[in-house]
C-alpha cells in the first residue's frame, strides 16, 4: 500500500468497524470481536505509515475539494504520527477493558457505545493526520458531536447536565474562537496548510499576533487551558472507559495536540518567540498547572480527581509547546505520550475498583491494595509517571520539558515544574499510602477481590506500557525530532 | 430549437398543470400530477442551471415580441440558482407530502389544493425568471394569493388568522412595490429591468425616483420577511400544513430577496448617489438586529415550529447581513446562504411533518423521547440542525465561512459583524439544544414508547434531503459558483 491509501484506509477503518459493529448488535460476542479486529487493524494500518515518516517522507492524501483553495487534506508529519500511534495502540486496550467494564456494570446500549466509540477513534485519526487547518476544525467537531452521546450516556438528569456543559464549552469555545481564528489566518496568510517553520511569518506582528494566539488557544477548549477547561471534570460522568481513552487519551490530547501544531506549523516557533504579545501564554499555562493541581488536593472523588489531574498535564503540554523551543516542542510531543500511557492506567484502575468494589471516592480506599493488587499496582505506575519520577514514562517527557524551560532560561517554568511535581506527590503519594499501608476500616459488604480479567489484562498491559516506555523511548524521541528535520 | 424554449417552460409547466389538476377528479391523481410537474420544472431548472455556467445569460422573448416592447424572460446565475431552489423544495416537499396532507385536506378539496401549489410553484418561478418590473408583479400575486389558499388549505383553524395577517401584510407589500415601479415607468417609461438600468440615468429629477426606492425596499422586505416586517411569519409557518411550512420556508422569503437585490444593484445602485447607505445604514443594522433578536426569541419560544419561524428571521438576517456587505464575497455569502438554509430548514420541516403522523402537538414538552420512538425521523432533523449551525462537514458551514471571510474585510466595523455572525451560531446552538434535550433525553410522556415511524417514501425523502445537507457541505461546487457568478452580475451592474 502506498502512504496516501494507507491514510484513507486509517480514518474509514474505524468507520467500516461501525457499521459492523452496529450489524453484529445481535451477538454481543461477535460484536466484541469486531471491535477488537478493528482497533487492531487500525493500530496495524498506522504504525505502518511510521518508517516512512521516521525516514523523513510525509505520505499526503487530498479527499475532496471543500472550497476554491480549500481541500480536505490530510498529511502526516511526525507530531500527528506519534499521537495517531499513540490512540489507535490504547485504543486495543481500551476495548478490551470496555468489554470488563461494560459487561461487570450491566451498562445499557453497549452497541451505542462501541459505534460512537469506533466513529471518536475515526475522528481522532482523521485529526492527527490533518494536512491543514479547515480539515482539522472539521474533525475537531465531529469528535466534539460523536463523544457526546457518550458522555451522556447514563441518561439521567445529572449525566445530562453535566453533558450540557461538555458540549456547550467545547461547541462554543470551536465556534466562537477557533473559527474566527482559522479565517483570520486563512485571510492573512492565504494558506491553511501546515508548513514547517509557519504560515504566518511576516505577516502578523505585535498584539496581533497575541490576540490571534489567544484566539487559537483558547479556542481549542480540548486543551482545557483554564478558564476553559470545566468540560473536563464534567465529562467523568461518562461510562469509565470513556474517560479513559477518549478523556484522557483522544479528545484532550487532540486539544494539545493542535496547540502544540498550531504554534509548530502555523505561527512557527521563531515568530512567536520574537512576539512579546505571545509570552502570556506561558503564564496562563503555568497557573493552569499549579491551579488545577491545587484543586485536584482536595478532590475525594477518584475521577474528578483525575480529572484536575489532566487538567494540570495537560498544560504542561501547553507550557512546552509555549517555550517556543524545538527542543520543548518536542518534549510536548512526548509528553503527550507518556502522559497518555499513565493517564489511562489511572482511568483503567479507577474504573475497576468501580466495578469491584463499587467504590469511588478516595477516602474509601483504606486497605484496598490486598484485595486488589494487581489493579493497585498499575495504579501506583501510573501516578509514578504523573508525578514524573523513573522508570515511568512521564520522567522522559518532564526532562526533555525541564532542558527546554532551561535552554530558554525561563525560570517561571522551571518553577511551575518543580511546584506541579510537588503537588502531584502530595496528592497521589497518599492515596497509595491509603491504599497500599492502611488496615480496611470495616469490611466490605461484598468480599471482592480483583475486577474481571479483561480490565486486568488491559490495565496491566497499559501499565508495563508506561514502564517500558521509560526504557525504550529513543524512537518516539527520534520521530518527535522530526519535526525539525528540515529546520535543523 | 427547443431548449431555447427553457426559461418560458419554466413558468409554464406549473402553470398549465394547475387547471388540470383542478380538473382532477381524486387527490390522489392530482397529487401525482403536481408532483411530475413539480419534478418537471426542477428538471428545467437543472437544464438552466447548465446553461448559464460562465455568466451565460438566457434572454426569451414572449410571443417573439423584442424587449423592451415585449416581455422578456432573463435567466441570470442567480434566477437559476433560485429556480433551483424553487422547484427543488416544491418537488421534495410534494414527494413525500401525500400522507401528511392527506390528513390536513379534505378529500373534496384535494385538486384544487394540489392546482394552488402549482400556481404558487409557477408564480415563484415567474418572478424569477422574468426581466419586466411589472411582470414580477403579476407573478407575485399569483404566488401570494395561491400560497394563501395552501396557508389556510389545512385543518387547523388558527391558520385562518394568520394568514389573514399575512394577506394584508404581504397586499401592503406587493402595493408599495407596485407604487415603486409607477413612480419609476412615470419617469423612465419602461418597464423592463435592463432598459430601466439605460434610461434611469437620463432622469433629470430623482425625487421620484428616490421615493419608488423608499416603496419598492419597504415592499419587498415586509415580504421577505426582514425584522422588524417579519410579524406575519411565525404564526404563518406554525399553522399551516407541514408540508406547506416546508415548501413556503425553502423559498418564499428568498424570492422577495431576490427581487430587492436585482432592483438594488441593477436599477438604483447606479443611478442614485450615495444609494449604497441604504445597505450600510439600513438593511445592515435591520440584519444585525434580526440575527439577535430573532435568535433569542427562539431560545425561549416553545412551539417547535415556530421556533423554526424564529430561527427563519434570524436566517434572513444573515442573508441580508451578507449581502449589505456589497462586497463579491458578502454577496456569495449571502447568496449561498439562501440555497443552504433552505437545504436545512426544508429538511427541518420536512422531518416536522414526519414527526407529526405521530405526535399532535408540537410543543417541545410533548416531544420528549421523540428520538426513541422516531429515531430515523428526528436523525434527520438534527442532520440539518447541525447545518442549520454551521458545523464544519455541512451547507450551513459554507456560508458560514464565506459570511465571516466577508465581515473581516471590513475592518473594525467587520470585527463586530463577526461577533454578530458567532453569537448567532451559539445561539442556534442553544435553541437546537432545547430540542435535541427533549426527543433524546426526556422520557416519552404516556405509555406509548414503541418505535413507529412515518411512511417509508416520507423517511426516503426527509433523508435524501439531510444527506444533501452533507453533499453540499463537502461538495459545494454548484451552488457556489452560481452564487459567486451572481454577485459578479449583480457587481457588475454597480460599475
Amino acid at each position: 500500500m502506498t502512504g496516501d491509501v494507507t491514510i484513507l484506509v486509517a480514518v474509514a477503518l474505524p468507520l467500516i468497524g461501525a457499521v459492523g459493529i452496529a450489524l453484529a448488535r445481535a451477538w454481543p460476542n461477535l460484536r466484541e470481536t469486531v471491535s477488537i479486529a478493528t482497533a487492531a487493524g487500525l493500530a496495524g494500518v498506522v504504525w505502518s505509515l511510521l518508517p516512512d515518516v521516521m525516514a523523513g517522507t510525509r505520505p499526503a492524501a487530498e479527499l475532496l475539494t471543500l472550497m476554491p483553495g480549500l481541500a480536505i487534506h490530510f498529511r502526516v508529519e511526525p507530531l500527528g504520527a506519534l499521537f495517531a500511534a499513540l490512540a489507535s495502540l490504547l485504543w486495543i486496550f481500551n476495548t478490551i477493558y470496555s468489554i470488563g467494564y461494560m459487561r461487570g456494570n450491566r451498562e445499557k446500549h453497549q452497541t451505542r457505545f462501541y459505534i460512537l466509540f469506533a466513529v471518536a477513534l475515526s475522528a481522532t485519526i482523521a485529526i492527527a493526520f490533518a494536512g491543514n487547518l479547515i480539515t482539522l476544525f472539521l474533525f475537531y467537531e465531529v469528535l466534539t458531536l460523536s463523544t457526546y452521546p457518550l458522555v451522556a450516556h447514563r441518561g439521567d438528569a445529572k449525566t445530562v447536565a453535566s453533558a450540557r456543559v461538555y458540549l456547550g464549552l467545547l461547541l462554543a469555545t470551536s465556534i466562537g474562537l477557533l473559527l474566527p481564528a482559522i479565517v483570520w489566518t486563512y485571510r492573512t496568510a492565504g494558506t491553511l496548510d501546515f508548513t514547517p517553520g509557519g504560515i504566518l511569518d511576516g505577516k502578523v506582528n505585535g498584539l496581533a499576533a497575541g490576540l490571534l494566539l489567544a484566539l487559537y488557544m483558547f479556542g481549542t477548549g480540548k486543551a482545557a487551558l483554564m478558564p476553559v477547561h470545566r468540560w473536563l471534570p464534567a465529562a467523568m460522568v461518562a461510562p469509565t472507559p470513556v474517560s479513559a481513552l477518549l478523556h484522557a487519551v483522544a479528545v484532550v490530547k487532540a486539544g494539545v495536540f493542535v496547540v502544540t501544531k498550531v504554534i509548530v506549523y502555523v505561527f512557527g516557533i521563531d515568530l512567536l518567540r520574537a512576539q512579546a504579545s505571545a509570552d502570556w501564554l506561558l503564564y496562563a499555562a503555568g497557573f493552569t498547572t499549579v491551579a488545577a493541581s491545587i484543586v485536584a488536593l482536595r478532590q475525594d472523588n477518584l475521577k474528578r480527581l483525575l480529572a484536575y489531574s489532566t487538567v494540570a498535564q495537560l498544560s504542561y503540554v501547553t507550557l512546552a509547546a509555549a517555550l517556543f523551543r524545538p527542543v520543548a516542542e518536542v518534549g510536548a510531543a512526548l509528553h503527550i505520550a507518556a502522559h497518555g500511557l499513565g493517564k489511562i492506567t489511572l482511568f483503567f484502575a479507577a474504573g475497576s475498583i468501580y466495578t469491584a468494589a463499587k467504590k469511588t471516592e478516595i477516602s474509601q480506599l483504606d486497605g484496598i491494595g490486598r484485595r486488589m493488587p494487581w489493579t493497585l499496582a498499575a495504579f501506583s505506575v501510573g501516578a509514578l509517571a504523573m508525578i514524573g519520577l523513573p522508570p515511568t514514562a512521564g520522567f522522559v517527557s518532564k526532562w526533555q520539558i525541564l532542558m527546554g524551560s532551561l535552554q530558554a532560561d525561563q525560570h517561571f517554568a522551571v518553577l511551575v515544574i518543580i511546584a506541579s511535581t510537588a503537588l502531584n506527590a502530595a496528592y497521589f503519594v497518599p492515596i497509595l499510602y491509603r491504599a497500599w499501608f492502611r488496615p480496611e476500616s470495616a469490611a466490605p459488604p461484598v468480599d471482592h477481590g480483583e475486577a474481571p480479567l479483561p480490565i486486568i489484562i488491559a490495565l496491566t498491559a497499559t501499565a508495563l506500557l508506561t514502564l517500558a516506555f521509560f526504557f525504550v523511548h529513543q524512537p518516539a524521541l527520534e520521530l518527535a525530532w522530526q519535526i525539525f528535520a528540515t529546520v535543523k | 430549437m427547443w431548449r431555447a424554449q427553457l426559461p418560458a417552460l419554466a413558468i409554464a409547466v406549473p402553470l398549465a398543470a394547475a387547471p388540470l389538476a383542478a380538473l382532477l377528479r381524486t387527490g390522489l391523481t392530482a397529487w401525482a400530477l403536481a408532483t411530475a410537474a413539480s419534478a418537471a420544472s426542477f428538471t428545467i431548472a437543472l437544464m438552466l442551471a447548465g446553461g448559464v455556467s460562465g455568466l451565460n445569460e438566457l434572454s426569451y422573448d414572449v410571443g417573439s415580441w423584442p424587449a423592451p416592447y415585449g416581455i422578456e424572460l432573463r435567466i441570470t446565475s442567480f434566477s437559476a440558482l433560485l429556480l433551483l431552489i424553487i422547484t427543488g423544495a416544491s418537488s421534495v416537499a410534494l414527494l413525500a407530502g401525500r400522507q401528511s396532507l392527506d390528513a390536513a385536506v379534505a378529500p373534496a378539496r384535494r385538486p384544487s389544493f394540489y392546482a394552488a401549489w402549482l400556481l404558487a410553484l409557477g408564480g415563484l418561478a415567474g418572478i424569477v425568471a422574468s426581466g419586466d418590473a411589472f411582470n414580477i408583479f403579476v407573478f407575485m400575486e399569483v404566488s401570494s394569493l395561491a400560497t394563501y389558499i395552501l396557508i389556510a388549505g389545512g385543518s387547523d383553524p388558527r391558520a385562518l388568522t394568520a394568514v389573514f395577517k399575512y394577506l394584508i401584510m404581504g397586499t401592503i407589500g406587493a402595493t408599495f412595490y407596485l407604487i415603486g415601479i409607477g413612480l419609476i415607468y412615470m419617469m423612465t417609461g419602461t418597464l423592463n429591468l435592463t432598459d430601466m438600468e439605460a434610461r434611469i440615468h437620463d432622469v433629470a429629477d430623482l425625487k421620484p425616483i428616490l421615493a419608488a426606492v423608499g416603496f419598492v425596499t419597504v415592499g419587498l422586505v415586509l415580504k421577505a420577511g426582514v425584522f422588524p416586517l417579519h410579524v406575519w411569519l411565525p404564526n404563518t409557518y406554525a399553522w399551516s400544513p407541514h408540508i406547506v411550512t416546508a415548501f413556503v420556508a425553502a423559498c418564499s422569503t428568498k424570492v422577495s430577496l431576490y427581487v430587492l437585490l436585482r432592483f438594488d444593484f441593477m436599477v438604483f445602485q447606479g443611478s442614485l448617489a450615495d444609494h449604497h447607505v441604504q445597505f450600510s445604514g439600513f438593511l445592515m443594522p435591520l440584519a444585525v438586529l434580526a440575527i439577535l433578536i430573532a435568535s433569542g426569541v427562539a431560545i425561549a419560544e416553545g412551539n417547535l415550529k415556530r421556533l423554526l419561524a424564529y430561527s427563519s428571521v434570524a436566517q434572513v438576517g444573515c442573508v441580508v447581513l451578507g449581502a449589505s456587505l456589497m462586497t463579491a464575497t458578502g454577496l456569495t455569502a449571502g447568496i449561498v446562504h439562501m440555497f443552504n438554509h433552505a437545504l436545512a430548514k426544508g429538511t427541518m420541516f420536512l422531518a416536522v411533518a414526519c414527526l407529526a403522523t405521530r405526535v399532535t402537538s408540537l410543543r417541545l414538552e410533548n416531544l420528549a423521547g421523540i428520538g426513541r420512538r422516531m429515531p430515523w425521523s428526528t436523525a434527520a432533523f438534527m442532520l440539518a440542525a447541525l447545518s442549520l449551525i454551521g458545523i464544519p462537514g455541512t451547507a450551513g458551514f459554507i456560508s458560514k465561512w464565506y459570511l465571516i471571510t466577508a465581515a473581516f474585510d471590513e475592518g473594525a466595523l467587520g470585527v463586530a459583524l463577526v461577533a454578530v455572525i458567532l453569537v448567532s451560531s451559539l445561539m442556534a446552538v442553544a435553541y437546537v439544544w432545547r430540542i435535541a434535550e427533549a426527543a433524546y433525553f426526556r422520557a416519552p410522556p404516556g405509555p406509548d414508547t414503541a418505535i413507529r415511524e412515518a411512511s417509508p417514501l416520507m423517511l426516503v425523502v426527509v433523508w435524501a434531503a439531510a444527506l444533501a445537507n452533507v453533499w453540499f457541505g463537502l461538495l459545494p461546487g454548484l451552488p457556489l459558483s452560481l452564487s459567486g457568478e451572481a454577485a459578479m452580475t449583480l457587481l457588475g451592474h454597480v460599475q
